[in-house]
């Protein structure tokens, strides 16, 4: 339809033009005789001008074939009409519109494929740039980015997993089913539990109760104990111990009475502890307190008192017990065990005498262990000391004197390990005789018994040091080489003890030991002639091993040159003059000898040191504007400085030889600015502040010392992930926010552009931003800014790559 | 300050020139007398004068500053030190004591000569504790091709031999666990799934293999779960760091689902076989590989295509992406160089790294990105910062050969090298650190020698201890013949400069002299 509607139109547009049809049908005609002329016949179709309801299909002709349809000549005479409007202008935009290009190549299109996904693949990444720039700026990173909180795993779920598999464990895990071990909760067997669960509530009650009363009681004890235990009333103790003693006995009897078999068991008991009490070694006098008691016992009648008492229990304790005493006895020794301390003991009595208890038997062989072999005298059988008691009495007062001063010689001096007991005996042999002493001189003798063992030891032990030598010298025996080394004025006498040695064993050594003897006085003969030869030679050797040493040099003795104070120009013999009086002439104006003698001057009187002034104006007198402080004062706390070392060019009128550059410190100084410092002031601040504890305090000190890098041992570091970003990354998805972030601590330089700590670990910006806090403030102040950068630099890469053009192009390759 | 001073020096002074009892009588107001009464009660009367004689001068301050207000009757003011306890009393038991200590520089000088001193002793000491080398892990039959980190656990790593057979080993026990012969021929390459469950490997058998990470249980055989046969030998594979994909490379990069027996894509972009291909880390959908035909090319597992190709003087072995920097990689060339580039920039590598004396086979990032480790064909391995052209560190032993293959733990601690004489070794990343728990105390002297050494690194005789390495005869001779050759270059380069027109000759500088074309 829409095809035709334009023809007929055409046929229309045809008929209005007349004239140029006539026109147009003699021209053809003229150009058909013009092919005639060219002698073809060319076959003619019958021209249809009217309308027929025959129409061949051969003979279909346009009229105007030839000619250019103009479409808008068409669409003239319906122009009014609307509905054809939407035609029209879609021809007439595909009229506009050029021809389609070729497709392009294959590797072309590829090449143009592959430039858009570059595109916008870089711009993915770059979107890292931020964090990439944040992270490499950062004072301290601490990986894991991430900090997970290791979780364990109940055992249960761990065991429940697992199976038997093999036939042993299978086998392991059927007996302990069997026997209803438990597996999976280690804690308790089935009996177990039925046995905990079986205790009902009112027998817990009921033991909570009796629990709670016993701990109540106890407490009662025990504050009752201590307030008893508070009082110092000496009297009171006493009377306590006599009436628990009392007690004791009366019990003791009442149970002996009624049970003779349940006391005899206590006797066991209470014999059992007196041997305990007798093992433990506690009342031997040798403690740190029995020492100072004794010390003290001089002068304190109180620690005399205990003193004796302590000597008593332990000469009861170390007494010899009776393996089969008599039956009436059998009662009688376990009371004196039972409270031994609360023996009557006189305090004027002897101590040393208190070893024989009046009225239990004394035996002599108490002391046995230790007598036995030294006074032969004492040993005697049992029943001739019972005949005579009193004489024993006497002698074995005498012994346990000698006994207790010997044990307190033997706790005194520790050090000295005293194996053989022949000097004890010597001293023993010596000392018995004026060993009857009243107590105190006695303890005294025991307090002061050291220095006479020392000084025996001292005595006994004069081996000729030329011995000692002897002793240490063939102790180690040294290789040859380090005898050599060694001291050669000590060579000879060793060569003798080798000689001793040489006799008891050794041959072929000594041989040896000989012949570097006898080298060895040679050596020194020459070297002592070496050293006669002269300085020149021992000067030598120094001087060719240094080569030139600059302080060797100048330290020496400057040796007086007849220079002239002025430096001189060498006079020619002839023209000299003339030529002097030239020089002078052109440097008339400046005077360059002077000039020198100045600064040298001025270089002295710097190197000479200051005098330090300490006067304070207005210390200890009236103070005030235009005082001056007196000259005493002024004479007295001016400091003069010790003279300086004599200047090295001080001899030397023409050279100035400043010491300030110190060459060999040079060696260890930076010679050039290192590459990160731009001048050479920041370098020397860098190096000037301390990070050390000397100068730093603690904190500071950590904060200086802060590791760039920090990674926990034993765990994974897992690659940077955009969770772990805080909120650069624009394009990245919802992040968690607050732990799952890497810890950043950016410097004070950096805050502008990043944000700090705070800012980053994400926790409400804005609500920091209300916090009109000096940092929070600066900081939320910078967060804005630069998010307003980053979409700043979003923008313009936006325009500046070409992305939006790239993506029609692709779309058409597809 | 000084103006107390003052004063109590007057008032000092006024004592002195008075003989001292008058004082006591001058001041014989009440509080005096109180004192010397309180003074008198608890001594004897002897010395009594001599007791008020000092108490005076303190009694008559205590009056003047009183002076204004009626103090309370018979009570004396005497000024004492006062201390606040909080400053010097623990809260607890546990901490620790408070030890007061004076800053003042005056009183402890010469801190730059003190602390010059303290980093020398401190690199010193660096030095010779620097014993890197832990341990070797032996039992490979073949030189060892390719290693493998486990993604969960620290211990376990997977090695790869040249004979086919693939070893699990445990780096805390120094054991070979398990033992796998995996392939016929080369393991070529082998990776393990991001979960750690199990592990992939390609051989010369062109066959992919899964494997479990687990050693088979009571009774079950070592199969590989999977196995994929292909056309063509693959050269290498990696696996994506979140999904089930992987990729491989051969004659091209294949990317595979883990469920499919055919590749999900093939990308290609050249005909010469590709070496290495590896997932970015971060941005997980790039890719980058490098050919036999010198490129290196980076890949888009979104849209299925290459993105560009950038082709250098030699040929590149292996890449390796930084884990903490998305577009940033590191190609090991056969040029003895590292070359690190941005990927958005490929125009130019961002650093040369040059010290290896040949061709470097293997590059491995630290966890933490700041470092990457080199295995070379010269027998050494080494250490490089990132934004360092140089080296930091070199390890070799003497039995150590080519070495193929390195990795560096994901604990950033240590570093694993297999080589061609069979073995694996074990480094520490830090030669000279103590292993173990530190102390507190140990960790802050660290620290502060550490900032000791970076402080005065710049002094002559601390760089030269700190910079001193041992090297074998061989290494050294080629670093020195490889100085002359280049100084030669440089020489003839100027001389040429200088002799020709000028503009000529342009300046190239090292950065842009490898680079041979950017293909888009």
């Amino acid at each position: 339809m829409a095809e035709e509607d334009p023809a007929a139109a055409a046929a229309g547009s045809g008929s209005e033009s007349e004239e140029g049809e006539d026109g147009e049908r003699r021209h053809r005609q003229l150009l058909e005789a013009i092919s005639a002329l060219s002698g073809r016949k060319r076959r003619k179709l019958a021209e249809r001008s009217e309308a027929s309801g025959q129409v061949s299909e051969f003979n279909v002709t346009c009229k105007g074939a030839g000619e250019k349809l103009v479409l808008s000549e068409l669409l003239q005479p319906i122009h009014p009409k609307s509905t054809l409007g939407s035609v029209r202008k879609e021809l007439a935009r595909v009229k506009r519109k050029a021809a389609v290009e070729l497709p392009l190549s294959k590797e072309e299109a590829k090449r143009v494929v592959r430039e858009a996904a570059y595109v916008t693949t870089s711009k993915d990444v770059g979107k890292w740039q931020q964090v990439v720039l944040q992270n490499r700026r950062a004072e301290q990173l601490v990986f894991p980015l991430r900090q997970d909180i290791a979780t364990v795993t109940p055992l249960e779920r761990a065991t429940s997993a697992w199976k038997a598999r093999t036939p042993l464990e299978q086998e392991i895990f059927g007996l302990l089913h069997k026997t209803q071990q438990p597996i999976t909760d280690p804690l308790l067997t089935p009996e177990e539990m039925a046995s905990v669960q079986a205790m009902s509530l009112e027998e817990a009650r009921r033991r909570r109760a009796e629990l709670q009363k016993a701990r109540a009681v106890q407490s009662y004890y025990e504050a009752k104990a201590r307030r008893a235990k508070r009082i110092k009333s000496k009297k009171y103790h006493r009377v306590l111990k006599k009436s628990r003693r009392r007690q004791a006995l009366k019990e003791f009897e009442q149970l002996h009475k009624s049970d003779p078999a349940a006391a005899l068991a206590r006797l066991e008991e209470l014999e059992q502890l007196r041997m305990q009490e007798r093992m433990s070694l506690k009342h031997q006098n040798k403690g740190k307190w029995a020492r100072s008691r004794a010390i003290m016992a001089k002068y304190d009648l109180e620690a005399r008192k205990a003193m004796q008492e302590q000597l008593a229990r332990n000469k009861e304790l170390m007494q010899k017990v009776r393996v089969e005493p008599p039956e009436e006895e059998l009662c009688e020794m376990p009371e004196e065990d039972t409270d031994p301390a609360a023996l009557p003991v006189p305090s004027e009595a002897n101590p040393w005498m208190l070893g024989k208890p009046s009225g239990l038997a004394p035996e002599p062989e108490a002391q046995e262990g230790p007598r036995d072999d030294r006074v032969p005298g004492a040993v005697e059988n049992k029943d001739e000391m019972e005949e005579e008691e009193e004489e024993l009495s006497e002698e074995e007062a005498l012994l346990q004197d000698f006994e207790q001063k010997r044990r307190e010689r033997a706790g005194s001096p520790k050090g000295q390990g005293r194996d053989h007991g022949a000097d004890g005996t010597e001293i023993g042999a010596e000392q018995p005789g004026d060993s009857a002493v009243p107590p105190v001189c006695a303890e005294e003798l025991g307090d002061s018994a050291v220095p006479p063992v020392c000084a025996e030891e001292l005595g006994d032990s004069p081996v000729p040091p030329v011995c000692a030598e002897e002793l240490v010298g063939t102790g180690p025996e040294p290789p040859p080489q380090a005898q050599e080394q060694l001291l050669l004025s000590e060579q000879l006498r060793r060569v003798q003890t080798m000689e001793d040695v040489e006799s008891l064993a050794k041959d072929e050594l000594v041989e040896e030991q000989e012949k570097l003897v006898a080298l060895r006085p040679g050596k020194q003969a020459q070297q002592q002639e070496e050293g006669r030869a002269g300085d020149r030679h021992t000067k030598k050797a120094p001087a060719k091993r240094k080569m030139i040493s600059l302080e060797a040099v100048l330290d020496g003795k400057p040796q007086e040159m007849d220079c002239p104070s002025l430096p001189v120009v060498l006079e020619e013999e002839e023209g000299g003059i003339e030529q002097r009086g030239m020089i002078t002439e052109a440097f008339a104006g400046d005077d360059v000898v002077a000039d020198f003698r100045r600064e040298k001057r001025k270089a002295e009187e710097a190197g000479k040191p200051q005098p330090v002034n300490l006067v304070l104006p207005g210390w200890g007198e009236w103070g005030g504007t235009g005082l001056k402080p007196s000259a005493r004062k002024v004479k007295r706390f001016l400091i003069k400085p010790p003279p300086a070392p004599p200047r090295k060019d001080q001899h030397l009128p023409h050279v100035i030889m400043s010491e300030k550059r110190n060459i060999h410190a040079a060696a260890h100084q930076v010679s050039e600015l290192p590459f990160p410092f731009e001048r050479h002031q920041q370098f020397e601040q860098s190096m000037r502040t301390p990070v050390g504890p000397t100068w730093n305090t603690q904190r500071a000190f950590q904060k200086l010392t802060a590791p760039r890098v920090i990674t926990r041992t034993g765990h994974i570091i897992q690659p940077i992930s955009a969770e772990d970003v805080p909120d650069t990354a624009p394009g990245s998805e919802a992040r968690p926010e607050g732990e799952a972030m890497p810890r950043r601590k950016a410097g004070p330089g950096k805050k502008a552009v990043f944000s700090g700590k705070a800012v980053s670990k994400g926790k409400a910006v804005p609500g920091e931003k209300a916090v009109s806090r000096g940092k929070a403030v600066s900081r939320g102040k910078a967060v804005p800014g630069e998010k307003a950068v980053s979409r700043g630099k979003a923008v313009s890469r936006g325009k500046v790559v070409p992305g939006e053009k790239a993506q029609p192009q692709r779309s058409r390759a597809r | 300050m000084p103006r107390i001073l003052t004063r109590s020096s007057g008032c000092s002074a006024r004592v002195d020139r008075t003989p001292p009892l008058i004082p006591a009588a001058r001041f014989s107001s009440r509080t005096c007398r109180s004192t010397e009464r309180s003074a008198g009660s608890r001594d004897s009367g002897g010395s009594r004068a001599v007791h008020a004689g000092p108490a005076a001068p303190i009694a008559g301050r205590a009056r003047a500053g009183a002076g204004a207000g009626p103090g309370p009757r018979g009570a004396m003011r005497v000024k004492v030190l006062s201390r606040n306890p909080d400053d010097y009393v623990r809260e607890t038991k546990l901490d620790l004591q408070r030890v007061p200590r004076n800053y003042d520089p005056a009183l402890h000088p010469f801190e730059v000569a003190r602390e010059y001193t303290r980093a020398l002793n401190a690199t010193k000491l660096e030095r010779v504790f620097a014993k890197p080398f832990l341990s070797s892990l032996d039992g490979h039959r073949d030189g060892v091709n390719c290693m493998a980190k486990h993604p969960k656990s620290l211990s376990t790593v997977l090695s790869g031999a040249c004979d086919g057979e693939v070893k699990i080993w445990n780096l805390t026990k120094r054991q070979c666990i398990r033992t796998i012969q995996a392939h016929e021929g080369f393991v070529r390459g082998m990776c393990a799934r991001f979960c750690g469950t199990s592990f992939f490997t390609v051989g010369d058998d062109k066959t992919i293999k899964q494997w479990k990470m687990e050693s088979p249980e009571y009774g079950e055989e070592e199969e590989p779960i999977h196995t994929i046969l292909g056309k063509t030998v693959y050269t290498g594979i990696d696996h994506h760091w979140k999904e089930p994909v992987f990729a491989t490379c051969g004659h091209q990069v294949d990317i595979w689902d883990e469920q499919r027996t055919s590749p999900k894509c093939s990308l290609t972009w050249g005909f010469d076989s590709i070496s290495s291909v590896k997932f970015n880390p971060i941005e997980t959908y790039l890719l980058g590989s490098c050919a036999s035909d010198r490129n290196i090319v980076l890949y888009d597992m979104r849209k299925s295509t290459p993105l560009k190709k950038v082709i250098l003087n030699m040929r590149t072995n292996t890449l390796c992406w930084n884990p903490m920097e998305a577009f940033n990689f590191t190609a090991a060339n056969e040029d003895y160089n590292l070359y690190t580039f941005d990927m958005r920039f490929l125009e130019s590598p961002v650093m040369v790294h040059m010290d290896h004396v040949s061709a470097v086979l293997d590059v491995d990032y630290s966890p933490t990105g700041k470092e990457f480790v080199s295995a070379s064909f010269d027998k050494s391995i080494r250490i490089f910062p990132v934004d360092k052209g140089h080296s930091r560190e070199v390890y070799h032993t003497k039995r150590m050969q080519h070495v193929i293959t390195v990795k560096w733990t994901s604990d950033n601690k240590y570093i694993l090298c297999g080589s061609d004489e069979m073995n694996i070794r074990l480094w520490k990343a830090n030669a000279s650190e103590k292993l173990g728990v530190l102390a507190p105390r140990e960790k802050a002297a660290m620290n502060y020698n550490q900032k000791l050494k970076e402080k005065f690194q710049f002094h002559p005789q601390i760089r030269r201890i700190a910079q001193h390495r041992h090297l074998p005869k061989s290494i050294y001779c080629q670093i020195r013949e490889q100085r002359i050759m280049r100084e030669a270059r440089r020489r003839k380069e100027l001389n040429r400069r200088k002799h020709s027109k000028p503009g000529s000759v342009p300046l190239v500088p090292e950065r842009k002299k490898h680079i041979v074309a950017v293909v888009k």
